[in-house]
């Protein structure tokens, strides 16, 4: 059993600081010249699990912009999906949010 | 080039190809096997051009070879040390992965017919894939695309270049084996979809 005891927030405890909401690091895929639109929409949906309408949109910001955030997690998490995206021979790399 | 299509009732994926179409693709996943798996090759002398284009086996102990570097590319752009770490950890088993991938496309084609030294006679060879073998196909194909396409420095909308350089030239030969997969790799892509 656990009790709760009066806690006082910490007052310089900015927004910045709060991770819970949105996990520190970040897969980013970025466009290359010869992997085919119809292939990196397949791993995204292979891999991810995406659905048909979110691989596509993914592809197609990696595709017009150059890159898109393709998931988010841990910094294990990430380092675990560029490896399979380097494995899949597309073009990736993790940071921080 | 029809490609691949999955069958109905087995749920395989099948594709025929020509003794040439699979000799082809045999001598392509050969160099990468070799480029992957020999560290210590040295470039090659080589009196055809258009062998020379499709050979993947240059100077390969130095990350610096662009074909390695783009099948292998740094995990942090912006973090030297935690790169050389992430590597450390990971290029020997991908290096692994896409070599036994691309001899396991050597092997399915052996397999289903072909023969080590291509003869006279019209081979017709069909390769029949389960699932999971034709995904190993699927990545294969990218990695040998990766391969030529950074040695022909292929980038972004130059189909006119292409298109513009003579038939006989090798560079134009080799676009050719480049597009050809990539044709084949979007049927496959296809067909599991």
């Amino acid at each position: 059993m656990a009790t709760t005891s009066p806690v006082e927030v910490e007052p310089d405890l900015t927004p910045d600081e709060i991770t819970l909401i949105s996990p520190p690091w970040v897969t980013i895929v970025w466009n290359d010249p010869v992997n085919l639109m119809s292939y990196v929409t397949y791993v995204f949906r292979t891999y991810f699990g995406y659905d048909k309408s979110k691989a596509e949109k993914l592809m197609l910001e990696v595709h017009h912009d150059g890159r898109s955030m393709v998931s988010s997690g841990s910094r294990e998490e990430m380092e675990r999906d560029v490896q399979a995206m380097h494995e899949y021979g597309l073009w990736a790399t993790l940071e921080r949010q | 080039m029809s490609g691949f299509h999955r069958h109905r009732r087995s749920g395989h994926l099948i594709a025929t190809f020509s003794g040439f179409e699979a000799d082809l693709l045999r001598s392509l996943a050969s160099q990468l096997v070799e480029l992957l798996r020999n560290e210590a090759a040295v470039p090659h002398e080589h009196a055809d051009p258009l062998e020379a284009m499709l050979s993947f086996d240059g100077p390969t102990t130095e990350p610096e070879d662009p074909v390695l570097a783009r099948l292998f590319p740094s995990a942090y752009a912006e973090d030297d040390e935690a790169a050389s770490e992430f590597r450390r950890f990971t290029e020997g088993g991908l290096r692994d992965g896409k070599a036994s991938g691309a001899a396991f496309i050597i092997d399915s084609l052996e397999e289903a017919g072909l023969p080590p030294e291509l003869g006279e006679e019209r081979l017709v060879i069909d390769v029949e894939l389960e699932e999971a073998d034709a995904l190993t196909w699927l990545k294969s194909f990218t990695d040998l695309r990766l391969a030529l396409a950074t040695r022909l420095e292929v980038v972004e909308d130059d189909e006119d270049y292409w298109a513009a350089l003579p038939d006989d030239d090798p560079r134009a030969q080799a676009h050719d084996i480049y597009e050809w997969i990539g044709a084949l790799q979007e049927t496959l892509v296809e067909a599991l979809g």
